[in-house]
This record gives C-alpha cells, structure tokens and sequence, in this order.
C-alpha cells in the first residue's frame, strides 16, 4: 500500500466516527472525576479535565473535546476553545503541581477559537500564560495529539516532556485551509496546502517536534477503539516511568531543551 | 446556461475589483490613508509629525533603525546576533527567494533587532520588531533571537524591552515556527524566574502567534496608541461571524478597557516612561531608610 498522504489522513482524523476525549478517558484511565470551570469566568465545555487513576497513578487528564454529531459540537463548540478553556486547562496543571500528580494532555482541536468573545477575554494572553506556566510546572506533563493538533489552541496544551501523536494525528501551525488561504489567497488549495505544510507525525518526528508515534489500527483508530486505546496505555506506561523518575531539576531542563533546540537558521 | 453564469460571475468579478469608475488618479506617496480613521492626509504632514495620524492620533509603522534612533541614547547601542538568517526548515516552496528578495529591498537580515543599549542612562536589552520585513511573522530566526536576548539579560542580570509588532507565526516555516511560541514563552519564564523586568511594548500591528507568546507576558504592557492588536485577523473572525466589526475593534484601547494592556503611551512619550519603568524596577530604586 501507498503511503497515506497528509491530505488523507486529515479526513481520517476528521470521520465523526473517531473517538474523542470521552472514549479515550474512559478506555485508558479509571475513576475520572470530571472537574469544572477556571474559577475566572466560566466552565468552557470544548476542554475537559479532571483526576483519574493511571494503573493506580492519580494522574491530572486536560483534554480538547470533538463532538461526534452536530448537537455535541454545539455544546462543545467544535473543540474550539475560548480563554476561559486555557484557563481552567492552567487551574487543573496547577493543581496537578501542588499536589505532584503527572499531567497528561490529550489534543484535537482544529484550533483556538477565533471571535470576538475571545478576542474580548484576552485568547491571545490565556494561550501565552499556559505556554511559560507549562514550561516550568514541576510535574512531568505528556501531551498526545490524537487528531487535528491546530496551531496556537493544539499548543496550549502541549508544552510538555514529551509529545507523541497517533499515527494519523497531524500538528500545524495553522489549518491547511487558513494556510491555502493566506499563502495563495485561495482556500479550494487546502489539498496542496496540506501536502506542503508537512504537518504528519512523520514530519514531526524528523522536524524533532513530536517524539513517539503511537500506531493506529488499519484505516484508523474508529476501526478498534480498543486496540488503539492499548497502545496509548502501553506508551503511557513507559513514558510516565521515563519522566517521573526524573529530578525535578533535570525534569524541567530537559524540557526548556526540548523547545530551546528547535529552529533552523544560518550564522 | 452554465455559460450565461459563467458571464454574470466573470461581471461581479470585475464590478468588485474597480468598485468606483470615476476613481481620481493620485500620483502613489503623496497622500497617507490611516487604516483607522480612513482619513487621508499629506504625507509630508504625516511624517512630519513621527507618522501619527493627525486626525485620529494613530500611530503607524516604524522600521526597527527609526524605533531605535528615538528609543536608545546615542552611541549606545550593541547589536546582538546580527548575522542570524533564515533557511528553509520544510523545504517550502520559494521561501528563499522571498527571503532574499526583502533582505535586498529592507537592508535587514531579519524581522528583528536585538541588543543592548541605554535609555536616558538605564542599560537594557531591547529587542525592535520591523514589520517591513514580511509583517514581522515569527519564524526560527526571530525566536531564536528573542531566546537569545533573554538568555543574556539572565546572564547580565538586566531588564528587556521589546517592541512587538508581527503578523504571527510564519507560515513557510511551518510547525518549527509555532515551536518558536513555546521556546521565546520558556525564555521570559526564566528571566522572569531570575527577579527580572520585562516591558512589552505593543505596536502596529500585534496580532496572532506573537500575541498568544512573549508580546502578552510582559511584567508591564504599554501600546501605542490606536494600534492593532489581537489574536485572530480581523477577516477571519468577520468571516466566521459574517458580519462587519467595529472600527475600534482590537485597538489598544479595546485591549486596555477589556483588561489586557496597563498603560497606552504617546510615541513622543515612550522613551520618559520606558527609562521611568527601568529605574523603578531596579533593586537600588529602594532608599536607604527602608533597608
């Protein structure tokens, strides 16, 4: 078989049938308490999170939520989240840090959500914070992409020790369509957008911005829940032991390295 | 039929690039349009005045050498990095050439200035955005130099200002241009980490993956005023809304009353507050009788 091209792996990631953060949750973690609100503003329902057990771990979980018809992507405004999302994402780590659970942050956003509302409760600064608050949390933090990771709303929840995405996940710095748009002022190029960006997880791995690719059954994780929810467990495992062993010190060195090392330029 | 469409469609297209027939023919440079009050006005006026908008008081765009000469006392300055330029990180189709044709026509390596320098006296590091070169985005280069800047004025123990002013992340340099968010993020929580000042100064425009980075975690935020700033363009939330902001829509001032900026400074003002800042953040700032 062909290499599956970035373009087609976008309608795979996008078949409503792909399971989201629910099914991951319930599949991968025991005991999950959902926990509400950023205590700022209100409770942004495009991102859960709350405590669970991890193979008996207490572990915090922050994860975007894809509806998977259109009265869930109502209430969970198409896993687009406004500030007050980042903010309770922040509020959870926080307390993940007071009481040194590990964070783990699972990601399918098509983005941030751009409108006025947001623009109004500061998007912009909610994504900043989370960005040097993650940067520095002493608790190991593990972000999977398990879709659509897009741009500044995807990062918000994945400055982290290590990234791993599922095999069909990609990662950009903004949607193929917003890219074909801005580049070419013409959205119908969002196939070629797509193919250019290099936006997969091989991409990613050799642009040294993911670190694991966790595999997906044929044609895609909606094909054996189960069996892809094994192999996140089975990452997991591995990766918590890696990073909670960690000292702090070393924890959070290694992971301002991690970002620090990436960028290419001449001198 | 399919033709008669194709006709009326080829019609719209043309009626909506030459909206107005009877256009008045102005010889290019001579009028300034201010893209906030839609007023025209002499460009000799406008620069005259430090390109402000006379009716409205907009500040406009500065090229990071016209930033530094107002900002820095003379003699001062100290360029960091000067010789940092980009590449092709994922191979994207006539990066490079786009690249080499702005550094010809600005004369600048990149879309940022950094280095060391003294306000009325108070040694800092500064960094100046030019969005003349391709709106300022934020790609390898531009992130890795804000790291660096930060990295030293840990190592000097010395306070940062910057002039943000970008387009946002990069397109050409794809997903390592939104890293560049969470490396220059990293850098200011460190210096922040250190007891250091940070000042962000928001200038025109401030928009996208500068705005969700370093330009929004300033210890202090000013902003020109009038300037754009926000997170999503303008279009695109219009677009998906579909309806038509208003005009004072992620101005600095809209910022300021939503809670996000500390204080809007006049251009002619900027270099007594900044140097006030400095020596209020300063250790010795504390008198002898307190201590």
């Amino acid at each position: 078989m062909d290499k599956i091209t970035a373009w087609e792996k976008l309608s795979i990631i996008r078949n409503p049938k792909r399971p989201n953060a629910y099914d991951y949750i319930a599949n991968i973690f025991e005991n999950y308490y959902e926990m509400c609100g950023d205590r700022l503003y209100s409770d942004d329902r495009a991102i859960t999170g709350g405590i669970a057990t991890f193979e008996k771990l207490p572990v915090t979980v922050i994860a975007t939520v894809r509806g998977k018809n259109i009265e869930q992507n109502k209430e969970v405004n198409f896993a687009m989240a406004h500030p007050e999302g980042y903010r309770k994402a922040l509020r959870l780590a926080k307390q993940a840090e007071k009481f040194k659970r590990p964070v783990i942050c699972l990601v399918d956003t098509p983005g941030a959500y751009c409108g006025v509302q947001a623009e109004e409760r500061g998007q912009g600064e909610a994504i900043a914070r989370n960005l040097k608050e993650f940067m520095r949390l002493k608790t190991p933090i593990i972000s999977i992409i398990t879709g659509e990771g897009g741009s500044g709303g995807a990062l918000g929840l994945a400055v982290c020790d290590e990234l791993a995405m599922l095999e069909n996940a990609v990662y950009s710095v903004i949607s193929p369509r917003g890219a074909a748009n801005i580049l070419w002022r013409d959205s119908s190029k969002e196939k070629e957008a797509a193919n250019t960006m290099k936006i997969t997880a091989e991409d990613l791995i050799k642009l040294g911005v993911a670190d694991k690719i966790i595999s997906e059954p044929l044609c895609g994780a909606h094909n054996d829940i189960n069996m892809t929810c094994d192999n996140i467990v089975e990452y997991l495992f591995e990766s918590l032991k890696r990073n909670c062993k960690k000292s702090l010190e070393n924890l959070l060195e290694s992971r301002y390295n991690k970002f620090r090392k990436i960028g290419l330029f001449s001198e | 039929m399919e033709d008669l469409f194709k006709i009326v469609k080829s019609r719209l297209k043309i009626d909506i690039k030459n909206p107005r027939k009877n256009k008045v023919n102005i010889p290019s440079g001579l009028l300034f349009k201010c893209p906030r009050c839609q007023t025209a006005i002499f460009n000799d006026d406008f620069e005259s005045v430090g390109r402000i908008c006379t009716n409205c008081g907009y500040h406009s765009r500065l090229t990071a050498l016209q930033r530094l000469e107002i900002t820095a006392d003379k003699g001062t300055f100290v360029e960091y990095d000067a010789n940092l330029s980009s590449v092709n990180p994922i191979n994207f189709p006539g990066y490079e050439e786009k690249v080499k044709a702005l550094m010809a026509k600005t004369g600048l390596k990149e879309a940022i200035v950094t280095g060391e320098c003294e306000i009325r006296g108070e040694r800092c590091v500064i960094g100046i955005m030019d969005s003349h070169f391709m709106m300022a985005s934020m790609g390898s280069v531009v992130g890795e130099k804000i790291t660096r800047a930060f990295e030293r004025a840990i190592e000097k123990k010395l306070p940062v200002v910057l002039f943000a002013a970008s387009g946002g992340a990069r397109m050409q340099e794809g997903i390592v241009s939104l890293m560049q968010m969470a490396k220059t993020s990293g850098a200011v929580a460190l210096h922040s980490e250190a007891g250091l000042f940070y000042c962000t100064v928001l200038t025109d425009p401030t928009t996208g993956g500068v705005t969700a980075s370093f330009a929004s975690l300033g210890d202090v935020i000013l902003a020109e005023p009038k300037v754009l700033v926000g997170f999503a363009g303008r279009r695109v939330i219009e677009g998906t809304i579909k309806q038509r902001l208003p005009d004072e829509f992620q101005s600095a001032e809209f910022l300021q009353s939503h809670g996000f900026v500390d204080m809007i400074v006049e251009r002619k003002r900027m270099r007594h507050v900044l140097y006030h800042l400095l020596k209020l953040h300063k250790r010795e700032a504390i008198p002898e009788w307190i201590k």
